[in-house]
């Protein structure tokens, strides 16, 4: 084999964007690393708060303009201009999460919960929390803490950063 | 795949030391596995979370995390607790059932 032997202690991610994807590969490496008995942080920044904010978190979009990834059902082109359609958006956004209910990934709130669980530590930025003016109960309940980027710094110490 | 000795039977494991026949488990071979992966002592609990296992193994169905804290057997605090270091592989390698394959 030619993989390392010497195994990763610890992560720490940190999600800046609020797009449903963004925030399922953030939320998928956190857990992903506590399953593998890696200590986690994750740490939530300017728009990738809308995934520890409880009127947003169960309803991330998936962006139907502006993502040249996306493809109709079975392959074909999307055509950017359908994306710009009411409810277009909301309805791609709820096929991805109900194709992600199917393979078994929870919902995000269920996600922390699981991570939360696992003994991962989820953090808010205090910029962008300042920024976004919520407040604490505006978010998550099992958020560890709002911190800084100096405490985020700290608490990464000794481990990996992984922006996404 | 190689061969070794535990809890004095002959044991045939994969590249990450998985078992691959399951009849060649017993609850002894349990306890040994155990043992190397730094669990000292099998509690009534471990049992119950092995045999959940080894019944979804059967009926083949894919193992979660999130699906043996749905279980009702263990919740996934628990499940941690149980086994720390990476509880659904280490708790399928006690089981004596392939290493899952999933990413959540």
């Amino acid at each position: 084999m030619a993989e390392s032997k010497e195994k990763i202690k610890k992560v720490s991610v940190i999600c800046a964007k609020g797009s449903l994807e963004d925030v399922y590969a953030a939320l998928v490496m956190t857990n992903g690393a506590r399953m593998e008995g890696i200590e986690a942080n994750i740490f939530f920044t300017f728009f990738g708060l809308d995934a520890i904010t409880k009127k947003k978190m169960n309803k991330l979009h998936t962006a139907t303009v502006g993502n040249p990834a996306m493809a109709m059902p079975g392959g074909l082109p999307f055509p950017t201009i359908l994306g710009v359609l009411p409810g277009v958006e909301a309805g791609v956004s709820a096929m991805m999460r109900k194709g992600m209910d199917d393979l078994d990934i929870p919902p995000v709130e269920e996600f922390l919960d699981m991570i939360n669980a696992a003994g991962g530590k989820i953090y808010g930025c205090k910029l962008a929390v300042d920024m976004f003016k919520l407040k604490r109960e505006d978010m998550y309940d099992d958020m560890d803490s709002i911190i800084t980027i100096g405490e985020f710094y700290e608490k990464a110490a000794g481990g990996q950063i992984i922006f996404t | 795949m190689s061969q070794k000795e535990i809890a004095g039977v002959t044991i045939e494991v994969d590249d990450s030391g998985y078992m691959t026949k399951f009849e060649d488990w017993s609850k002894e071979v349990a306890a040994g596995l155990a043992k190397e992966n730094g669990i000292d002592v099998l509690t009534p609990k471990h049992w119950e979370v092995i045999e959940y296992i080894q019944k979804e193994f059967q009926n083949e169905s894919t193992l979660s995390i999130r699906k043996v804290g749905k279980s009702g057997v263990v919740d996934i605090k628990e499940f941690y607790n149980l086994f720390p270091d990476g509880p659904l592989k280490k708790a399928t390698l006690i089981s004596g059932v392939p290493k899952p394959s999933g990413c959540v």
